[in-house]
């Protein structure tokens, strides 16, 4: 199946968003093999340019190395991993409490109801 | 890509065509480097099918010029691009496989494996008859003919249209697996959303006109929306 994106934003971004949440959620685990730029390209049905893009953004960040001989790999460092998790989880609370404001929740509110959420983690 | 370089793949400039007092094309210059997936997208009668037809010698120019590798169109420029008209040119009394060798037999850049296993990948026996096959199917296999060759441009007019959306995805697969990095790819469509992810650039014709040439990213960026709706904004009626 092509990727799922966004009609509204640049495509670039939204790859480089996917392929880190496919290395935090362990889909490529620390120091795994990645797929080619063409044959990512190809699953995404993205612009091999495009994708090539977000590899390089993602090596000048350090979370995937490319090796002389094997092509790129996930980056070893648990701690980079680890931090870009972090980020991600923050980008989406930001999401959530914006959101959450337009529905006209105040902090204590969504706290108490965050508390009150049986089986919040619908999709574990 | 406006900026005229070395490594242009093709260069026109001040390419205009009339047809009798109707002015098709005026005044096109266009650059088209290597390896780029680029769409020409424009209205209806925009004057899109008159520049491929330009650009693949179908048509002569009242004014201006077509380089395609340093060559006006011809018999040079015909062995190293491969073109899909709009409308199927093959003729319906023969078999695929008939086809098969036809192609082999006319363009030295034909790779008949890649075409059998494309054939294969859509379920199209090689010895059904032509005149046997739904307007898809027929579609797909002159798509098939045309990516099969090792050309360094490929010059598609509404390649996707007539083609059912599974196959569609297929066949864009197909383009982003198999096209060569020195290659380019123009194709002309209606269909923007289906395949605005592949696109590198765009070329906005409208009257006659190049409107806009940009990439899909900078579209994205500037107007915070797809091509497919800035398109439909820009030509709104």
């Amino acid at each position: 199946m092509p990727w799922t994106l966004d009609s509204d934003r640049p495509i670039y971004t939204q790859l480089v968003e996917r392929l880190k949440t496919e290395i935090v959620s362990g889909i490529y685990p620390p120091g795994a093999r990645l797929p080619s730029v063409r044959e990512l390209a190809t699953v995404a049905s993205v612009n091999p340019n495009t994708m090539q893009k977000a590899f390089s953004e993602l090596e000048r960040t350090g979370l995937i190395i490319t090796m002389r001989t094997s092509g790129r790999i996930v980056t070893e460092d648990t701690a980079m991993i680890n931090e870009t998790r972090q980020e991600l989880a923050k980008e989406q609370v930001c999401q959530f409490l914006m959101q959450m404001h337009k529905l006209g929740f105040d902090k204590a509110e969504i706290i108490d109801l965050l508390s009150n959420q049986e089986g919040g983690m619908a999709n574990e | 890509m406006s900026e005229a370089s070395a490594s242009s793949l093709v260069s026109i400039r001040g390419l205009s065509k009339k047809y009798g007092k109707h002015q098709a094309l005026d005044n096109i210059n266009l650059e088209i480097p290597r390896g780029k997936i680029i769409g020409l997208l424009g209205t209806n009668g925009s004057g899109k099918t008159t520049l491929i037809k330009l650009m693949n010698g179908l048509l002569v120019p009242s004014k201006g010029q077509i380089l395609i590798k340093g060559n006006a169109p011809g018999v040079e420029t015909k062995a190293c691009v491969s073109y899909l008209p709009e409308r199927s040119y093959l003729p319906d009394n023969i078999r695929v496989s008939h086809l098969l060798s036809y192609f082999t037999d006319f363009y030295e850049d034909f790779d008949e494996n890649k075409a059998l296993s494309m054939l294969s990948s859509l379920q199209i026996a090689p010895d059904s008859f032509l005149k046997s096959l739904s307007k898809g199917t027929k579609e797909k296999v002159q798509l098939i003919m045309v990516m099969s060759r090792r050309a360094s441009l490929y010059i598609l007019d509404e390649p996707i249209a007539g083609v059912d959306p599974a196959a569609r995805d297929y066949i864009l697969k197909t383009i982003i697996r198999d096209y060569n990095e020195e290659a380019s790819i123009l194709l002309s469509t209606h269909l923007i959303s289906d395949i605005e992810t592949i696109l590198d650039d765009v070329i906005f014709l409208k009257d006659g006109h190049i409107t806009l040439t940009s990439s899909v990213e900078d579209i994205r960026n500037r107007y915070g929306k797809s091509v497919d709706s800035y398109f439909r904004e820009v030509f709104a009626c």
